[in-house]
């Protein structure tokens, strides 16, 4: 047995995502959360511990962001720690408040992540210069929109894909995520629109890439015995996973994420799944750009290696197709504060198990779903499994 | 977000109020200074690059000769062995067209970056650096390219030693 003790999710909350919003990190660390401690039934009493998870200080120039958003996650006076794994976190932050409560230590646990890009001037891609190397990348002029052109490129070149394959990622999310109430860039394009929209750095487009936003998001973990007091209705966390790769990222080759694979059969081997394809009902894997949407995929081991974009033409990933990939709309349809995001995608598999999702609802009554969030020098992923 | 919610947390404002103090705003501007020693290994690395000349570490025990040096392999965990001279010539493993600056202004001329497979080092081991000298439409996948250095006097001990890579001639 991997834990002492069965965790389950019992409540999330999710505040808007957009490009600005009027309310401080700590206002919307407590939106999120309160809503996830009320959709629970529960109160800040009831909780044991707090986890925390916001990507880097540089965004917001405040650099104990953990404590300075400890308030608004219900943290007071509790054990409470923050963790930072780049893009990954959002995932990341649920697996460390799964091992909180399957250790056996606490029998509740707040889960919060949150993100306020909009405060950095003259623009919230600029700090992220600060995460490169600073001998060997940072004289060349780095940007992050570089780094991940450059991976999209090697990814289309190994197995021949096209732009237009991989437009239809932005497509579906973006249309999916008209339905999504918090949603940042909700839109009914096509592929002409994507591969007409400005190019940023080749072979990125606008319509390929997520925005930068604030937002919020929160779930509450319990153990068995508790979850089954307060919910008839819990969903079990029933795999975790993680894992890095180098920072020598011009040493790697970039086509295919193995670290996410080691991640997922992390996570995989934990829940017992042998055929994630079959045995996955739906999944939220990570797409800041709509290529790493098929990227993840293949892995995530949804498929085989350059298969995604194929799966997508046919329409097997839409949300009533047999695997839907990204029901929520995504980081490119709902938004993308950074850590927030990759809660989102927690939450939504979370409502979607629970038959919550409204007009978002995948059919078929789905028991088994994934998330996934990816980051720092694409060189991190990290897994969850739930089911219902 | 649950089909049970409602009302939804969050007031959204516009990033051109905020940044012309339309609605209540702190400012701050950091004047905050870095200077970082380049270490063991790129220290040697930088001043090599002074000499025209790209450095490289091997590992003798899984054989990797790998850029930029480190002074312990990641993968064996164990100190590298030798200090390796390889080329300054390699081949483009994958490139970007940017449009972009490091700041997301626009550029109207677009910068080339590539990462390149070094020649003498490991095959799959590249360094990230601009290309010139060539039309964005005529960057390939695979093409072989050649440093294009500063003049020994203009140069500092910094990776912008090499200006750029150029397709070599073939």
């Amino acid at each position: 047995m991997f834990a002492k003790k069965r965790v389950a999710v019992v409540g999330a909350g999710l505040t808007l995502f957009r490009r600005n919003l009027k309310q401080t990190g700590r206002e919307l660390a407590y939106e999120a959360t309160r809503m996830a401690l009320d959709s629970a039934g529960l109160t800040v009493k009831d909780i044991d511990c707090v986890t925390l998870g916001t990507a880097p200080d540089a965004f917001d120039g405040i650099h104990m962001k953990g404590e300075n958003l400890l308030d608004g996650a219900g943290a007071w006076r509790k054990p409470y720690s923050r963790v930072f794994v780049g893009g990954g976190t959002g995932v990341f932050t649920a697996n460390s408040g799964w091992w909180h409560v399957a250790s056996g230590l606490f029998d509740t646990c707040l889960v919060v992540a949150e993100e306020k890009m909009s405060s950095c001037f003259p623009h919230p891609q600029y700090a992220f210069t600060t995460i490169f190397d600073p001998i060997m990348s940072r004289p060349l002029g780095m940007n992050l929109v570089w780094i991940f052109a450059i991976e999209m490129h090697r990814y289309m070149h190994v197995h021949g894909i096209k732009k237009e394959q991989i437009a239809l990622v932005s497509v579906k999310n973006k249309g999916n995520a008209m339905d999504h109430p918090c949603a940042q860039l909700p839109a009914k394009i096509t592929v002409e629109d994507v591969l007409n929209s400005e190019v940023m750095v080749w072979p990125v487009q606008r319509l390929d890439i997520s925005p930068t936003s604030d937002g919020a998001a929160a779930l509450v973990l319990a153990s068995e015995d508790v979850a089954k007091k307060v919910t008839d209705d819990p969903v079990w966390i029933d795999g975790v996973g993680w894992c890095i790769d180098s920072t020598y990222w011009t040493n790697r080759d970039l086509y295919f994420p193995k670290y996410v694979e080691c991640a997922a059969r992390m996570a995989y081997k934990m829940a017992g799944i042998k055929n994630p394809p079959k045995e996955i009902d739906v999944a939220e894997p990570y797409d800041p750009f709509d290529y790493k949407e098929l990227h993840h995929m293949e892995g995530l081991l949804l498929c085989k290696k350059g298969e995604a974009p194929k799966l997508t033409e046919e329409g097997v990933t839409q949300r009533d197709g047999d695997l839907p990939i990204n029901p929520s709309g995504g980081l490119l349809g709902v938004g993308n504060p950074i850590a927030a995001a990759g809660l989102m995608k927690v939450c939504e598999i979370f409502w979607q198990l629970r038959g919550e999702a409204g007009k978002r609802q995948v059919p078929n009554d789905p028991r088994t779903g994934v998330a996934q969030a990816w980051g720092d020098l694409m060189q991190y992923g990290s897994v969850i499994v739930m089911r219902s | 977000m649950s089909a049970k919610i409602k009302k939804y947390a969050g007031e959204r404002i516009k990033t051109e109020d905020l940044r012309k103090g339309r609605v209540p705003v702190e400012r701050w501007k950091p004047k905050i200074r870095y200077a970082w020693s380049t270490g063991t290994a790129m220290s040697r690395f930088l001043k090599e690059l002074k000499n025209g000349r790209i450095i490289a570490r091997k590992c003798h025990k899984c054989g990797r000769i790998v850029v930029p040096p480190r002074m312990y392999c990641e993968l064996c965990f164990r100190p590298t062995d030798e200090w390796v001279y390889v080329k300054d010539t390699g081949i483009i493993n994958t490139y970007s067209i940017s449009y972009l600056a490091a700041d997301a202004t626009r550029l109207k001329k677009p910068i080339l970056v590539a990462v390149i497979e070094l020649d003498g080092a490991s095959k799959g081991i590249g360094i990230f650096h601009h290309l010139g000298e060539v039309e964005k439409e005529d960057v390939e996948f695979g093409m072989k390219v050649k440093a294009v250095w500063k003049p020994p006097e203009e140069r500092t001990g910094a990776i912008t030693d090499i200006r750029y890579f150029k397709p070599a001639e073939v």
